[in-house]
């Protein structure tokens, strides 16, 4: 077997078979939300920190339908707007001895929760001196990506449209950059609406993606989660082969420099 | 000085009677219009198309983008809270309400250790949410006492809201600090002439300051800030609506890192013997509901037990976000029903488990807790 045909995704230090993550928040129910977990063959599943609720007592908490054994967890400090509040959450994940392991969200807009870049940096050195493994949300910033990456994050995850949007990778030339540029693995995060989304990013060269929305309100979700895992693969698979270049016109016929060949009655 | 006007200021340069008669009388091509916009565009034009007795013909199709756009924001879920009345002493003279000043009525406030307890038992049946209520008595539940029962009640839930009188921008930053994390401020009615006519003596007869206060507790740095008129109190009742609406529009705008969020609460019957001025029948809730979301797509829509349980349920996946169950509106209600007078009838008195099992057979996943107190960041504070 080839190098290329073992391929998994390292994030510190830690490998992944799966290159799909997917996001807990909006299923219909927690037993939904876990068979398309199953369905997508992922291995980190992501959790927002303000809805764990370790005394539940309306219901089962969320983490009860996530197996602890099965996913990395990787609890989330969504909702928080400032950096000292991405803080306090990740602490009080690390209280619950929950994995280290963050995915950094700084959101003060509650409506496009588009990330605040400079509390997102703030956030991402403090967590990253007290020993969590960071993974932030950005803009689609390749100085910003730099930056992170600089701190001592183990991945970035640039959005691909705003969350919840299912728009697409629409700032794929600002990926393309990012991937171009990152030593740490690159995530796209937030705007991934369908599997054709989902191969474009990884076509791109990004190591991975994050679904949520697009899965949690699908009418069928362990369905879809299915389909973005062949999606996700499909799209590995095609960035790992080589793309043909696309062309916006066929070939000229007649080369343009066949004068200079040597069997031209031009030449000698 | 702020460049920015108040809401107070827009408001009377928004022709809310024009908007509603062009409401009254809009074409189908006016709801086609509005209906090919994208949420995000539509203006208060085409939220008044959007309410229109011409939209209501195609109200299948207004609930299907609405619903796009909820199951998009939202998801599959409802956010569940608790309304805990902790007093109904009140001082002013609201006409339609069961609180009413001058009605003889069984008055109580809660002591702070009877407010925890109150919020125990909700704690015990699942909610993680409440939102504390009051009359409007300076003395007896001012902003000392409010700043004292939102300290102990955070040490047992994680998130807590408030809808009482309205406060200064100074006090608002002190309730912020004991642990508010919402406002919410019925308007009642929109219209200054209406609302002369119910708010007659006491403090809330002062209309601007009413209806600043969510700018106040804006800037005070309070992350939700709630909206609503009480439908009934102003006939036509779409003037309200627009208003409402617009209300929404300008706080989302001015405090972008606040989540706003809209209640339609119809009248309901209640010891003051009250009858609405304006009927709001079921459909043109649903449709209200419908307008809301494709006006306001990140906004919350709240619905309380006010109304029918059938209904409720119906209105959930068309837009509603935020639901409450198994309600008391007397204080005291939860540990000791019926030991004061309530400010209305619940409708939906079903229990909160009865209530997420209903939306969990429509699909529906309750949420009862989102919100940490450890994101509670008083330096916010602007």
């Amino acid at each position: 077997m080839s190098a290329r045909e073992h391929d998994p995704l390292v994030i510190a230090g830690r490998s992944f078979g799966s290159r799909l993550i997917v996001g807990t928040g909006k299923f219909s129910s927690g037993e939904a939300m876990r068979d398309a977990l199953v369905a997508s063959g992922t291995q980190m599943v992501t959790v927002a920190l303000r809805r764990v609720d370790l005394d539940a007592t309306g219901g089962p908490d969320i983490l009860s339908f996530i197996d602890l054994d099965r996913y990395l967890l990787l609890p989330n400090t969504s909702g928080a707007m400032t950096a000292e509040e991405a803080v306090r959450l990740a602490r009080l994940a690390r209280a619950m001895e929950l994995p280290t392991w963050i995915k950094l969200e700084v959101t003060p807009d509650p409506r496009y929760l588009l990330p605040d870049p400079i509390e997102t940096l703030k956030a991402a050195e403090i967590l990253v001196a007290e020993g969590f493994t960071v993974l932030p949300y950005i803009n689609a910033d390749p100085v910003l990506a730099k930056r992170l990456e600089e701190a001592g994050c183990a991945t970035v995850m640039p959005l691909g449209a705003w969350i919840g949007s299912n728009l697409g990778v629409r700032t794929r030339d600002a990926v393309r950059i990012i991937v171009e540029q990152a030593e740490i693995p690159v995530v796209v995060d937030a705007g991934i609406g369908a599997p054709s989304h989902a191969a474009e990013a990884m076509e791109l060269g990004v190591d991975c993606v994050l679904v949520n929305t697009a899965i949690a309100v699908a009418r069928d979700p362990a369905r879809m989660a299915r389909a973005f895992r062949s999606a996700v693969e499909a799209g590995r698979e095609a960035y790992l082969a080589g793309l043909a270049p696309a062309r916006d016109a066929a070939d000229a016929s007649s080369p343009l420099t066949g004068f200079l060949d040597p069997m031209s009655p031009l030449s000698g | 000085m702020p460049v920015t006007r108040s809401f107070a200021a827009e408001l009377a340069d928004t022709p809310v009677r024009d908007l509603a008669a062009f409401s009254a009388g809009a074409s189908d091509a006016d709801v086609t219009r509005a209906l090919a916009r994208t949420a995000g565009e539509r203006d208060l034009w085409d939220f008044a198309a959007l309410l229109s007795p011409a939209a209501s013909a195609r109200l299948e199709e207004v609930a299907r983008e609405s619903r796009r756009l909820t199951e998009r924001r939202f998801g599959k879920t409802v956010h569940m809270y608790a309304p805990v009345y902790l007093s109904n002493e009140c001082l002013t003279t609201c006409t339609y309400c069961g609180f009413a000043k001058d009605l003889d009525i069984v008055r109580r406030t809660l002591t702070v250790a009877e407010a925890v307890r109150e919020a125990r038992a909700l704690a015990a049946r699942g909610f993680r949410h409440l939102l504390l209520l009051t009359g409007e008595h300076q003395r007896l539940t001012g902003v000392d006492y409010l700043a004292q029962a939102l300290r102990a009640l955070g040490a047992v839930v994680p998130q807590l809201s408030i809808e009482v009188q309205v406060w200064s921008e100074d006090e608002y930053r002190l309730l912020a600090a004991a642990g508010c994390d919402g406002v919410v401020i019925y308007q009642e009615t929109y219209d200054r002439a209406t609302y002369a006519d119910y708010h007659v003596a006491g403090k809330k007869r002062d209309y601007a300051w009413r209806i600043e206060g969510p700018e106040r507790a804006g800037r005070a740095g309070i992350r939700r800030l709630g909206v609503g008129a009480l439908l009934g109190l102003h006939e036509p009742w779409r003037e309200d609506a627009i208003a409402t609406a617009a209300h929404a529009r300008f706080l989302t705008r001015r405090f972008w890192r606040s989540e706003v969020s809209v209640s339609t609460p119809r009248i309901r019957p209640s010891a003051s013997g009250y009858t609405p001025r304006a009927v709001v029948e079921d459909r043109e809730l649903a449709q209200l509901v419908c307008a809301l979301r494709l006006y306001l797509p990140d906004a919350g829509v709240v619905m309380s037990s006010r109304e029918a349980a059938a209904f409720r349920d119906a209105l959930v996946p068309l837009g509603v976000t935020h639901t409450s169950a198994g309600s008391h509106t007397e204080p005291g209600g939860y540990t000791e029903p019926g030991g004061a007078e309530g400010q209305f009838e619940v409708n939906d008195t079903r229990p909160p488990d009865e209530v997420a099992r209903a939306l969990a057979a429509r699909g529906f996943d309750v949420v009862w807790k989102d919100w940490d107190p450890a994101m509670r960041d008083t330096a916010l504070a602007r």
